[in-house]
This record gives structure tokens, sequence and C-alpha cells, in this order.
């Protein structure tokens, strides 16, 4: 029951993000077919099929109504048709984002486990020697909070690539000397080049991991039970990771929507500093082309995928914690 | 904005023992007082600054120098001024903070008090479109209405940001009215016939204010991120000026490669410092509205005792 009632909810987020995706073009004013032309034109003629196959796309086609077009779209998509991508024209938007996906979802993926594990070791250490010179490490962690991921990024790359010439400047691996495959020297360069932008997301993420635990943890620590297992004698350690952590965890788990929102929000610009050939470097391209197609696909794939996170990280959730279950 | 926070700071402070309660006022005392300190010195070089400083786009031969007399934080490669620009961007980040955090506190109150008082099906549909929009990632949202539109106005990025901020808020403070409506003095007021509107705006909203303000901190941290976060991506408001734009000008202008680190440097370091002081304020709040968060210091000399 609780777990239909879940997915019940994310199936009514899913369906929320697909319709605000097809109701913006056709709310907002401006017209982005004639966006799209002026930009074209530029490049060549533009023949009069493509604003036909444009109007479709974008529903500036007068001669259908709204409800015509959303079942058209709906279909579109549950066929996998996401249109075609202008920027590189005339590759389809589904494989264009095919090719990103993976880049980012090894980047995100990674530092954002390495950041959350980090972060509640630490924040675990910080709640359990509450009230000692550890707390006043805390301005510290609220600063790094508070840095734009950009700008993290660009101090990174000054410091570290540009002025000590440690790490490369951008790219996601060596496009002179490797061709993607599973050979060493291309696993080595990627990991070469992905260790900055993983730096600057784990930095700037791990902050929020370490404050929540710690604050969890001082909360827990006061807990009539954790003074029992005190009073028995438990060793300490025993007392901080199976006693107190354990339970101060579980909103740092609950909290991994929201953050998740934010680590792919940051690693989205992140990725423009990068030139990082993911799924953010792919969004930002496409909104300097103006390529609405595009746009909207990876808009739905990146919304898709925070909704799969957090639906597994629910059901995950409901195993340790019992309490969400009974009362469901 | 400062006055409201310490206001709220003041209320309830009645969970601790009294005991406890005066060595415990130090700390909090101490976060708040430097996270004030650094807020206030920010928004003052954000109103005054910009009256003394040079013309930010007056633009020069000189071209991208380091820190001199003339240019106390140097010129971009136009040859802009940076301290001013630096000025006028503080101005415009802090507008777009302060009205993006008074609409987001319109909108979570009306979908987190609202819903959650009133009840019922109103208050499963407010709390579905909160979740829903707390669950959909924002900044893609807000790259997708933004590149739409061709001409952005400030309150166009204000509304934007406010738009896809305010869920989180709103679940707070419907968790806060949930456990508030049913207290007898509530209970009280609705039996003895008051309107409905006026027992949320005078029974239960200003049992809500400390949360409020927390919420209302908050988002202007979200704001200031978010706004230089698409400034930076080229997607901000036309025209305007702020600590966003001046990075992604620094960026665009090559300022990392030429080494101009007095360009890109200072308007990060405001926002970090900015966010840092609005966070120090933030957790003193929290210390008001969760004791258990103050209990550091009596515990341990509840250990050494043992």
């Amino acid at each position: 029951m609780h777990l239909l009632r879940k997915i019940g909810f994310y199936l009514i987020a899913l369906w929320a993000a697909v319709t605000l995706n097809f109701l913006i073009p056709r709310l907002l004013p401006g017209n982005p077919v004639d966006t799209l032309i002026g930009k074209l034109s530029q490049q060549g003629p533009v023949s009069p099929g493509l604003r036909k196959a444009l109007n479709a796309l974008f529903g500036t086609n007068s001669n259908e109504n709204l409800w015509q077009q959303y079942v058209g779209y709906l279909n579109g998509l549950v066929h996998g048709n996401f249109g075609v991508s202008v920027t590189y024209f005339p590759t389809p938007v589904i494989d264009v984002i095919g090719q990103a996906i993976p880049w980012t979802l090894g980047l995100v993926g990674l530092s954002t486990v390495i950041a959350a594990l980090l972060g509640i070791a630490l924040g675990t250490f910080a709640g359990w020697r509450r009230g000692t010179w550890v707390d006043s490490l805390i301005p510290g962690t609220t600063i790094l909070q508070s840095v734009p991921y950009f700008w993290l990024a660009l101090i990174l790359v000054y410091f570290l690539a540009s002025m000590l010439g440690w790490f490369p400047l951008s790219g996601g691996y060596d496009v002179n000397s490797t061709t993607p495959g599973l050979s060493g020297d291309f696993i080595g360069s990627v990991i070469r080049y992905g260790t900055l932008p993983a730096l600057t997301i784990v930095i700037s993420s791990i902050g929020g991991w370490l404050l929540g635990m710690r604050n969890m943890m001082v909360s827990t620590l006061s807990d009539d039970y954790v003074a029992t297992a005190e009073a028995k004698g438990l060793s300490p350690i025993r007392v901080m990771i199976t006693y107190a952590a354990r339970n101060a965890v579980l909103p740092s788990i609950t909290g991994f929507a929201i953050s998740l929102g934010f680590v792919v929000a940051g690693s989205l610009v992140t990725e423009k500093v990068f030139s990082y050939p993911g799924i953010g470097n792919a969004l930002l391209d496409a909104v300097s082309n103006n390529d609405y197609a595009l746009m909207q696909g990876l808009f739905l794939v990146i919304t898709v995928a925070v909704l799969a996170a957090n639906l597994i990280v629910d059901i995950f959730y409901g195993f340790i914690d019992p309490r969400t279950r009974s009362r469901a | 904005m400062s006055e409201l926070l310490l206001e709220g700071s003041t209320t309830p402070a009645d969970a601790a023992p009294p005991l406890t309660r005066t060595r415990l006022r130090r700390r909090p005392g101490a976060k708040l007082v430097t996270g004030s300190v650094m807020v206030v010195v920010i928004v003052l070089f954000g109103l005054i600054a910009p009256l003394f400083t040079q013309d930010p786009r007056a633009v020069s031969d000189i071209g991208l120098a380091g820190p001199t007399g003339a240019h106390l934080l140097g010129t971009t490669q136009t040859g802009q001024d940076v301290l001013a620009q630096l000025a006028y961007g503080t101005r415009g980040s802090l507008l777009i903070g302060v009205l993006v955090g008074l609409l987001t506190l319109i909108l979570s109150a009306f979908f987190g008090i609202i819903g959650s008082y009133v009840g019922g099906a109103l208050d499963e549909l407010f709390s579905l479109i909160s979740n829903v929009m707390l669950i959909i990632p924002g900044l893609p949202l807000m790259i997708v209405i933004g590149s739409y539109v061709q001409h952005k106005s400030i309150f166009l990025v204000a509304g934007v940001l406010a738009l896809t901020g305010w869920a989180a808020g709103a679940r707070v403070l419907r968790g806060q009215t949930l456990s508030l409506r049913n207290r007898d003095y509530v209970l009280a007021a609705r039996v003895s016939g008051e309107k409905t509107w006026r027992v949320i705006t005078v029974e239960i909203l200003p049992n809500l204010l400390p949360v409020m303000s927390s919420g209302f901190v908050f988002s202007i941290i979200f704001a200031i991120l978010g706004e230089a976060g698409l400034s930076f991506i080229g997607i901000g408001s036309t025209g305007s000026l702020t600590w966003g734009t001046m990075l992604a000008n620094a960026q665009n202008g090559q300022a990392l490669l030429l080494g101009g680190w007095w360009w890109f440097v200072p308007p990060g370091l405001l926002i970090a410092l900015f966010g840092c002081g609005l966070s120090l304020i933030n957790f003193s709040i929290d210390e008001v509205i969760n004791p258990r968060l103050r209990a550091p210091r009596l515990v341990k000399l509840q250990r050494k005792a043992s």
C-alpha cells in the first residue's frame, strides 16, 4: 500500500513535468518558431517544409486545438520521438541525449555518493564532538555551502589547472591521444579529466550533508536511550555508530530529494565551466542555440532521472525505517 | 530585514529549563552577531557604494589591468572598473534576493498554511502540488522558461525563481500549521466564532513567524545563487548588473586564461560571504525553533560530571 501510494505520487509528478514541458512553450509570449527560423536563415535558405515541421513541434500550428496537440505530444514521447536537434542537426534529440547521459551519470552519481558518505561520516563525528573545537569549523562549511558551484569550478580551474597545470582545463577526455572505448588509456584520461569537476561537486555539496547529519546527531544524542547506552558502559564508538548515528542518518536520506535537485542544478552549470560532454553542457548549448526540441528533451530526461532516484531512495527508506511502512 | 529576524529570535525560548538559559544564550548570540554583521556590511556596500564609485559601464582602453590606485579592484577586459561593477552588482543581486524572498514567502504561506488549516481535499491537493514542485528539479525548469522569453525583466527572473523555490518552505509551514491548528487556544478561538481569516492571521501566523523568517532567509540565499547561475548561463534578466553577470562576463572575457583573478574572485566571494552570513542568522533562528540544537553545552557538562 505504501509502495503503491509512492509510485502513484511519482507518476503524478512525472505527468506534471511532462505537462509543464508541453505548456511552457505554448503559454509564454514569443514565438519560438520565428526565433528559430531567424537563426537558421542566417546559415542558409529555409524551406517552407521546415517551418511547417517546427510549427507542429511547438504547437504554433493553429489548425489543431490544444487537446489534440497534447495527445500528439504524448504519443510522440511514448514512441521516444523527441524531435530533431538544431544544434547537432540532423541528429535526433534522443541520440544527443544518449551520448551525453553516461558522462553526467558517472560524474554526478559518483560525486554525489562520495559527498554523501564523506559528509555523513564527518557530520557524525562533528555531532559526537559537539561543544568542542569541532564546532568552530561549522561556519566554514556554511561558506562552502553558499559558494556557487560554478564559481568554485572557476577558482579550481584557475589555480589547479591554469596556474599549476595539474589538471586539464576542460573536456571529458583527451581527444587527441585517446579514442572512446574500454582501453586503459581512455579510462585513465576520463579519470584525469573528471577529477576537477567531481572535486567541485563534492566540495560544494558536502556542507549540506555534514550540517544536516551533525544537527541530527546533536538531537539524537540528547535522547534517553543514548544516555542509557552510555550508562550501560558500552564503548563510545558503539554508542556513536550503532545507537546514535543509525537513527540520526534517517533525515539525511529523506533529504536526498531536495539535495539531489541542487546537485543536479549545480553540476549542470559546472559542466559548462569544464566543457564537460554531459547533459548540462548539451542543455546550455541548446539554450544558446535556441534548440528548443533538445532543451525540452533534456528537461524531461533530467526530471525523470531525479524522480527515479527519489523513488529508489523512498523504497529503500521503507526497508530501513519500518515506521514509514506501518503508518501508511 | 535583520530587525525582523532579531525579533523572531527573542520570542519562544521557553522550552529550555531556566537554569541553563543564560549559559546557552551566548552561543546563538555569537552566531547571530557574526551573521548579521556580514549581512549588514554587504547590504550597506550595495546601498551606499554605488553613490561613490565610477560609472560601472564606462569603457576605457586600459583593457584587463590589475588593481591600481585609480581602479582599486582593477579593470575588466573592456576597461570597466571592477569595484564599480561590484557595487552595482551587489545592489542588483540583493534586489533579486529580496524580491524572490517576498514572493516565496507569499507563495509558501498560501500553499502551506491555508491548505493545512482548512484540511480535507484542499490540503491533499496543496500538499501534492508542493511535493511535486519540490521534486521537479528547479534549475532545468528555470532554464526552459527563461530561454523562451527573449527580453526578461528583473521581475520575470524573480518570478521564475520564486516559482521554482517556494515548495520547501510550504512543506515546513504545513507541518507547523498542522500542529498548531488543533491546539486548545486555536480551538477556543474557532468555537468563540472568530472568522477563518482572523484565526489564521491573528492566532496562527504569529506562531509561524520564526519558521517563516527562517524560510525567508533561506529563499534569499537560494535566489541569489539561482540568479547567479542563470546569469552565468546567459539567461538572466536583460541588461542587469549582478554578481552573476559579472562572473559570466569574466568567464566569457577569458579572465581565467589571462589571469584576471580580480575580476572573478570578488563577486563569488561576496556571494559566499553573504550566503554564509544569512546561514548563520538562520542557524540562530533554527536554534530558537528547535531548542534541542542548543543542548551541546549542557550535555558536555553532564558527561564531565559522570
